[in-house]
């Protein structure tokens, strides 16, 4: 398991310098998906990556400190929930599932403009569903357990 | 469209695949398939598919090595045939 850390005054300090770049660039990547190439699935997988450099670097204490599995379960359900959202949004405003030029009527804007929101609607949703549930992936297969085994232990232990 | 190019890239992927199928040791296995993933990246850059060309730099490159290490450090490194 990766769970022992190994402290590495190099690779600690690069990957404190790298981190914020390398979300930067994710969440860039994220607002230009309708313009240029990558999108949500590219910057959620990117912004995955930054998370498992603190991973491989500080080990798993450092990392589920800032997202729990609790918060990662979360945050999949909420990018799910956006995408989905947006999609009967424009159902409910008379148009079909995802067409965004019915977003008009709500947001005072015109036709191709509301296109383009509605995209880079899908686009934070897709990209927050694809990091949350890549990091929850990251975690079960390379960290520890989850927690719920350790709680029963007392109760055995005092058993002789 | 420089076939040359392609042509250089291509090898590359044959090379790295058959080194990655071929050697006993796991941890090279993967270190190779990141190469093949980087080569197959720049052959689809070089094709002009940008989109899958960042898909698989982004996935293939950093997640999927990142998964095979952590199935190795919970299993074995060596290959048994």
């Amino acid at each position: 398991m990766l769970t022992t850390v190994y402290e590495n005054l190099i690779v600690q300090t690069v990957c404190r310098i790298m981190v914020p770049f390398i979300q930067i660039y994710a969440l860039y990547v994220i607002a230009h998906g309708h313009y240029s190439p990558g999108g949500g699935f590219q910057g959620g997988v990117i912004l995955t990556a930054s998370l498992a450099l603190i991973f491989l670097a500080f080990g798993q204490g450092a990392v589920t400190r800032r997202i729990n599995r609790r918060l990662a379960v979360i945050l999949a359900s909420a990018g799910v929930f956006i995408y989905a959202g947006i999609g009967l949004l424009c159902l409910l405003l008379g148009g079909n599932f995802l067409d965004y030029a019915q977003l008009a009527k709500i947001l005072g804007v015109t036709i191709p403009r509301a296109r383009s929101l509605g995209i880079l609607g899908v686009e934070v949703g897709v990209g927050l569903a694809v990091m949350a549930a890549m990091y929850s992936i990251i975690l079960d297969i390379a960290g520890s357990p989850a927690k719920p085994e350790t709680k029963s232990r007392p109760i055995s232990e005092n058993k002789p | 469209m420089i076939w040359q190019l392609d042509f250089l890239f291509l090898i590359l992927v044959l090379i790295c695949a058959l080194a990655a199928i071929n050697i006993k040791d796991l941890l090279s296995a993967v270190i190779i398939l990141g190469a093949f993933s980087f080569f197959m990246c720049l052959l689809w850059a070089e094709m002009g598919a940008v989109d899958v060309a960042f898909t698989e730099a982004a996935v293939a490159t950093s997640v999927c090595t990142i998964l095979f290490v952590g199935a190795i450090i919970k299993t074995t490194r060596r290959s048994k045939d």
